[in-house]
């Protein structure tokens, strides 16, 4: 639980860089109030040419963006020339759009949607034809025509943010400060690479103790869970400890016989727990809908197991030190 | 204590509470044991031999009295005293028998060793045991892969494995039909007569108690009476 929870935090997090290193653009440009997450109001899209015009610009691209639930959105492009700034999109299967009401989505969204070439789906209560499949990593999953989402939106010559791509990305920091001083101080101006490392959990308002949270919760339930299913074991197997005893067994090696059980099976759980990520992973993948990511999370893997082993140990001590101080007769009289 | 005498018991007593009544469970038991003897202890319910059971084998302390037990004496002994006894003194076979479900037969011997502290094989005669138990080749399952019979031997072996100085059972065949009651109890003699190892059978059948080389019979917390069997102790006839 406490690794896939953590996994989607992270996938999402990540899925949200790759996708923005994908765009191939060294400045992004939001309106006034942005956060890393929300972009905030529109604002004209005559800034575009405005800044394809000032000094080491090499060119500029705006994009519109819409929510269509929760964690998902379109994205409105104009598609040829944001290819000329991220290079081609690669399409598993079909075309870039030709038509208005043609979508291209990436082949995450297709997957969990299960879309394809020709299919249909209906958003922003219209039904759109999926034109194309395209490998992920471009921006963003969904991508319509920007003139047409414009027009939906009530949008019309507007962008949430504009993409700039310069002669030389060591110009970046110079350009920021000359586009500041130079009438746009209250946007957000940010290098690509300052907003990706921003993509982080620490940098994501509330998402840290979010994780704290839930880790607790999980240490929480994983320890009344481990500590309930040692007590009824131990319980059952109160007639076999009674046979320990008989046999001339301590308590003390008694206890010991039950941690080292409980030992063995907290990591075992834990190593099944780490094999279901994956399952969890597919599942999401495949049945999940709404765009959600879940990353392996390896360094999390001996904290898990960690927090298992403790809460299982301190849950068979307990229930393990009373049985093994039991009547041996009481014990095996037991039924 | 005689050297002969494995087992002496003198004025034996036995006083659980109930609730707010005192129950007399044994009355004074008087009982000497040989070495090499198999011994039957026979009588009705309440009659307290199981109580005499779960006091010769340490699990209870006695009351009162005098319980030597090769060279022990119970009486005096801690709680952890007479654990530490139960590993090497004292084997036990059980009317259920008593098997760890989650061990194999050999696991469920096995484990009578570890907690022993013995260490390395069994001894080379120890197969010889298995073989005529006759589970030389049922060593690898479960007991839940055992008939009643099979689970039976399988705790003998567990019982004689630490070669204690004492073997004591507890309705032994309580739990089996006729055929395999004569198979645990012919086992149970021949062990006595091969190995010389002494054994005290609680039963409250008189037909097992017969494979005894006496018969002590118990009412209301005393022996009534002792009779010899036909059967009389053999010198050792070891194994080649």
């Amino acid at each position: 639980m406490i690794l896939t929870l953590v996994g989607v935090s992270r996938g999402l997090l990540q899925d949200q860089i790759r996708r923005s290193r994908g765009i191939g653009a060294d400045i992004i440009v939001r309106a006034p109030g942005s956060a890393i997450l929300s972009l905030g109001a529109g604002f004209s899209q005559n800034f575009i040419p405005y800044l394809e015009k000032q000094p080491h610009v090499a060119m500029a691209t705006g994009a519109l963006i819409q929510g269509t639930g929760f964690l998902s959105s379109v994205t409105g492009l104009d598609l040829p020339e944001f290819e000329k700034m991220s290079g081609p999109f690669r399409f598993i299967s079909g075309r870039a759009f030709e038509k208005p009401d043609e979508v291209v989505v990436d082949e995450y969204y297709a997957q969990q949607h299960n879309l394809h070439a020709g299919s249909y789906i209906t958003m922003l209560n219209r039904r759109w034809r999926v034109s194309g499949v395209y490998e992920s990593g471009k921006l963003a999953r969904v991508i319509i025509p920007l003139a047409r989402l414009q027009d939906l939106t009530s949008n019309t010559g507007k962008v949430m943010v504009v993409y700039v791509k310069l002669d030389n990305p060591a110009n970046t920091q110079q350009v920021i400060d000359y586009l500041k001083a130079h009438g746009m101080a209250d946007y957000k101006i940010d290098s690509m690479e300052e907003l990706t490392s921003e993509y982080s959990v620490n940098n994501v308002p509330m998402l840290r103790q979010f994780i704290a949270v839930v880790v607790a919760l999980g240490v929480v339930v994983g320890f009344l869970v481990v500590f309930l299913s040692m007590y009824t074991a131990v319980l059952e197997r109160t007639r076999e400890i009674g046979v320990l005893k008989a046999l001339g067994a301590s308590p003390a090696l008694i206890l010991n016989i039950l941690l080292r059980e409980t030992t063995v099976l907290a990591l075992m759980g834990s190593i099944t727990g780490i094999l279901f990520t994956y399952v969890a992973r597919w599942l999401i993948m495949t049945y999940a809908t709404g765009g959600l990511i879940q990353a392996i999370v390896p360094d999390w893997w001996p904290i898990a197991t960690g927090l298992a082993l403790v809460g299982a140990l301190l849950g068979a001590a307990w229930p393990g030190a009373k049985a093994a101080r039991q009547d041996p007769i009481e014990a095996l009289s037991y039924e | 204590m005689n050297d002969a005498l494995i087992l002496s018991v003198r004025g034996l007593r036995k006083v659980y509470r109930v609730g707010d009544v005192d129950v007399n469970a044994l009355r004074g038991v008087d009982l000497d044991v040989k070495r090499g003897e198999f011994v039957s202890v026979i009588g009705p319910s309440g009659s307290g031999k199981s109580t005499l059971f779960n006091i010769l084998g340490g699990l209870t302390p006695p009351t009162s009295g005098t319980v030597l037990l090769d060279g022990n004496d119970l009486l005096a002994m801690s709680d952890r005293q007479r654990t530490n006894l139960r590993k090497r003194t004292i084997g036990f076979v059980f009317q259920k028998y008593n098997l760890l479900p989650t061990l194999t037969a050999r696991d469920n011997i096995e484990i009578a060793r570890y907690i022993a502290r013995h260490d390395g094989e069994p001894d080379p005669h120890f197969n010889d045991v298995l073989k005529l138990l006759g589970i030389e080749n049922r060593l690898d399952h479960k007991p839940r892969a055992l008939s009643g019979g099979e689970q039976q031997r399988v705790a003998i072996a567990r019982g004689i494995v630490n070669h204690p100085a004492i073997l004591l059972a507890d309705e032994p065949t309580g739990n089996l039909d006729t055929e395999n009651s004569n198979t645990v109890l012919t086992l149970l003699r021949d062990l006595n007569q091969r190995l010389n190892q002494t054994i005290l059978m609680i039963t409250h059948n008189p037909e097992a108690a017969a494979f005894g080389h006496r018969i002590v019979s118990m009412r209301d917390g005393r022996i009534v009476h002792t009779t010899a069997t036909e059967l009389t102790p053999k010198q050792p006839e070891l194994f080649p």
